[in-house]
């Protein structure tokens, strides 16, 4: 029982130091991609951005909504409707738009980062590269996690203008707040440390999940279930390591 | 080859969507009526009281913002508060026996100084000081006052 305990500790701690010599080995290896590789790069933004610009733009007006309906319905009672562009402004730039940002792109694009590299390594592919001298974390891995860092913030800031404008919608157009003063009031309470507290947001959750997504398929049992595994993985650290650093970030910033 | 364009043009729309909106959040969603001049000049004023005003505070005449509070210090030999504030050297011809007083924009908005033009025919110049000042309303004293005037109503009759 305590040997169990024992282990158990003994692996997170083993395990959570892999994962920061696996992010130096990214690190060091992210400069000669981004000189001589410059293309995968392109690619990788391509495949974790432009394609969940979708699921984005559609999870982005439909919060950006809600925020809207929810804050008159509650601004209402204080006779302060007026204030809900404000409220709607702070909560998506500073909160909603990097935090759901983050939890769709572990949905949508480290799932496939990691299924990917997961049966890469089931079919024995970085085997075989390796065999041909290529190095797999240079070749494979480091393109889809700078993908993923550079795509991350830029999704976060089109979430958070996409929810804008469907806030915009609702408040605007079917509750009829004044045009003017939803944004005169937004402009007067958002400052520029919001904008960037948002920004440093996005770019640390992305740096998180998409070192997580390559850690989570690059190590993967390479098997079936090990791929399944290791998807799964991927959503629910991805979620916990956000929200975790979310707090922290939040703390400090206040 | 027309698969890599694909993905370049894809890229290149995105990438761009993207510092669109970083843009959009950046001038559209902050501001508002930034004050910005060149050139300034500084002129002070002395209050008893001046509430919640903060620096960055707008000055405003006639509803028009044309300075900003740089800096409030405590007075510690007269006792009351030191406002120094710095307007846009475009106006330089408000008269010198102008009032100052805090003022609250809305309700339960934030404070800032109004400038009430005077009638003299010399100007506010750098390093001036405004003489007529009207302290920031507190609104608990305000309330202890409406009780306190009420009561002794109530005991004279």
């Amino acid at each position: 029982m305590l040997r169990d305990l024992y282990y158990t500790l003994f692996e997170f701690v083993r395990t959570f130091g892999a994962l920061q010599l696996f992010f130096l080995r990214l690190l060091i290896h992210s400069p000669t991609v981004i000189w001589r590789r410059f293309g995968l790069v392109v690619g990788q933004v391509y495949n974790a951005g432009a394609l969940s610009l979708v699921i984005i733009i559609i999870c982005g007006v439909f919060v950006g909504a809600v925020l809207g309906l929810q804050g008159f319905s509650n601004l209402s009672r204080f006779n302060a409707e007026d204030s809900v562009g404000a409220v709607a402004a702070l909560a998506l730039v500073k909160e909603l738009g990097p935090v759901i940002t983050a939890l769709l792109f572990a949905g949508r694009a480290g799932t496939a980062l990691s299924s990917e590299i997961g049966l890469m390594k089931a079919t024995d592919q970085l085997s075989a590269m390796e065999m041909m001298a290529v190095n797999p974390i240079r070749r494979v891995v480091v393109p889809r996690f700078l993908g993923g860092v550079v795509a991350m913030p830029l999704l976060a800031a089109i979430f958070s203008m996409v929810g804008l404008l469907g806030a915009h919608l609702v408040c605007v157009s079917l509750l009829g707040v004044d045009v003017g003063s939803f944004w005169q009031q937004m402009q007067q309470s958002v400052e520029v440390a919001d904008i960037n507290e948002g920004i440093v947001k996005s770019v640390v959750f992305g740096i998180a999940a998409s070192l997580l997504a390559v850690w989570e398929g690059y190590n993967a049992i390479p098997t079936a279930e090990g791929v399944g595994r290791a998807t799964t993985r991927t959503v629910v650290l991805t979620a916990i390591v956000v929200l975790v650093f979310d707090f922290m970030i939040t703390a400090v910033a206040i | 080859m027309q698969q890599t364009r694909t993905v370049e043009l894809g890229t290149g729309l995105f990438a761009l969507l993207g510092m669109g909106a970083l843009f959009f959040l950046s001038t559209q969603t902050t501001g508002g009526e930034d004050f910005s001049a060149d050139d300034t000049f500084e002129i002070t004023a002395r209050f008893d009281n001046v509430g919640s005003l903060r620096a960055r505070a707008p000055v405003s005449m006639s509803g028009v913002t044309i300075g900003r509070v740089k800096r409030i210090e405590f007075d510690p030999s007269a006792l009351d508060a030191v406002v120094t504030m710095d307007i846009d050297a475009r106006y330089d011809q408000i008269p010198e026996d102008s009032d100052a007083s805090i003022l609250t924009a809305g309700l339960l908005g934030s404070q800032y100084i109004g400038l009430q033009a005077g009638g003299s025919e010399f100007y506010l110049e750098d390093g001036s000081e405004i003489l007529l000042t009207q302290s920031a309303i507190v609104l608990e004293s305000l309330i202890g006052k409406f009780l306190l005037s009420g009561g002794s109503d109530e005991g004279s009759n």
